[in-house]
């Protein structure tokens, strides 16, 4: 510890991918860390980004918050072509990891290869649920995101539906169409449609947890009980 | 009734009617002015035929011009910005229209990407899994063309080449005429060693632009029996 090159040295880790990585980039290594929050719509993500990021910074981290749709690049198209066209699925989820690469590589590894801490509001794992609920081939998400950095620590915020739907309630007041699922025409009853589209989503997630490794964190208690819990993790992890 | 399949898999065939037909190669190889005369050939026989170009999709057009601007697309979004680009054009159009029985006529499919982004730095094997659910064309057309003659049509009367067109974004040279030259002869490379694997019928595309065409209908007189009724092209007219 004495020796400062030496901590140093043994921060450094190298880039690992999914599956078939980014060539160009191999043996890139980083300083800083990656942890991502997952988790349905009004499971209380943004909130708890950011808590933890007043909490890093004040602990003398540097950190970056992103999220999906964040690129400066792809986003904005993204909404447009939401609101003026009528989308395929495939269309919709390459569009995505567009937007996903763009931020991936312009965003998250420059500010972990200066040893920042990215927090990130979700992930691929939300793109790979929702497509999954759309019909698209898990081998094929899977193969399409084999360029995805893997993340140091990602958390699931598990909601239950019932009560997921209520915080959507006290957050909007309305249901949104496309997180209740009512692209997939589930039920002509929008609380109901929320509320199986959720389920299926839980259902996909569940599954991804075995595959990547995804930490649950029991999101039904109160917003103080979550963060204490994450934040114990992320020291935890920090530590070692 | 034919069986289509897609491009890596035979597992999730359909029924069509219809066909896909490809043209492939580099700029300057002739493709474009050949799948426009085979268009007006086939609809001066009463086939219902569709027209779709590479990265011509309204939905992606502009963020692709202006990260081209800003200089910041990273070899993986741009491939990915292609693919989108391909699957809108690709859901919308080219698959319902093929299994509604018409002759959809690609100028550039999936082959593109494979040879382009492969160069640009792309995993191959990554890119191939990107595009495996687009169906398997039932004729590709590939146009080869020595890099100097393709060149020479490009540049004719061109004042200055773009940033990516040159493939300036590779730091092949400092001179956009060279970096373009090494760019295009690596794509190539690409093309050649896809050609048997992917069952290309190549075209000498420095014949003249009649015998190419008559090669072309005389192929896909072959491929579509709905086109014999009439003949391709007099081959006195090529002689």
């Amino acid at each position: 510890m004495s020796d400062p090159q030496q901590l140093r040295v043994m921060l450094e880790r190298t880039i690992e991918s999914y599956g078939k990585g980014i060539p160009y980039l191999e043996n890139t290594g980083v300083k800083g860390r990656l942890i991502v929050i997952e988790g349905p719509d009004a499971s209380g993500r943004s909130t708890q980004v950011a808590m933890l990021t007043s909490k890093l910074e004040a602990d003398g981290h540097a950190v970056l918050n992103t999220g999906l749709r964040r690129s400066e690049l792809i986003s904005e198209g993204i909404l447009e072509a939401k609101r003026n066209f009528v989308l395929g699925k495939r269309t919709l989820s390459l569009f995505y990891a567009a937007d996903f690469a763009d931020q991936l590589e312009n965003k998250i590894i420059p500010a972990l290869r200066s040893g920042y801490i990215v927090l990130a509001d979700r992930y691929i794992y939300t793109l790979m649920s929702r497509d999954a609920v759309r019909g698209i081939s898990t081998r094929w998400s899977h193969n399409l995101f084999g360029f995805a950095m893997k993340p140091h620590l990602v958390f699931y915020l598990e909601v239950d539906p019932n009560e997921l739907v209520h915080r959507v309630f006290q957050k909007n007041s309305s249901l949104d169409y496309y997180e209740s699922g009512a692209d997939l025409g589930l039920s002509d009853n929008m609380f109901e449609s929320f509320l199986i589209y959720q389920g299926l989503l839980a259902k996909q997630f569940r599954k991804l947890q075995k595959r990547y490794g995804l930490v649950p964190i029991n999101g039904n208690r109160s917003i103080i009980e979550i963060n204490k819990d994450l934040q114990k993790k992320i020291d935890d992890f920090l530590k070692n | 009734m034919v069986r289509i399949k897609t491009i890596r898999s035979s597992r999730r065939n359909f029924d069509s009617r219809g066909k896909l037909v490809v043209v492939e190669g580099i700029d300057g190889s002739g493709k474009s002015t050949q799948i426009r005369l085979l268009e007006k050939w086939l609809i001066s026989k009463g086939m219902r035929v569709f027209l779709t170009e590479w990265n011509s999709s309204e939905l992606v057009k502009e963020i692709t011009t202006k990260g081209k601007k800003k200089g910041r697309l990273t070899p993986t979004t741009f491939s990915l910005l292609h693919a989108t680009d391909f699957a809108d054009r690709y859901e919308r159009n080219i698959f319902p229209l093929v299994h509604a029985g018409y002759i959809v006529l690609a100028d550039r499919y999936v082959y593109t990407a494979y040879a382009r982004d492969i160069v640009r730095g792309c995993d191959p094997k990554w890119v191939r899994q990107v595009y495996e659910f687009a169906i398997k064309p039932n004729i590709t057309f590939y146009f080869g063309v020595p890099v100097d003659v393709a060149s020479e049509r490009i540049l004719a009367g061109r004042p200055k080449l773009k940033y990516y067109e040159a493939g300036m974004d590779l730091n092949l040279s400092n001179d956009p005429y060279e970096s373009y030259r090494i760019f295009q002869s690596r794509i190539i490379d690409q093309y050649e060693s896809m050609a048997q694997s992917e069952g290309f019928v190549t075209i000498d595309g420095t014949s003249g632009i009649e015998e190419q065409q008559y090669l072309v209908r005389k192929k896909i007189m072959e491929t579509i029996p709905e086109c014999k009724s009439v003949r391709p092209l007099v081959k006195a007219q090529v002689l």
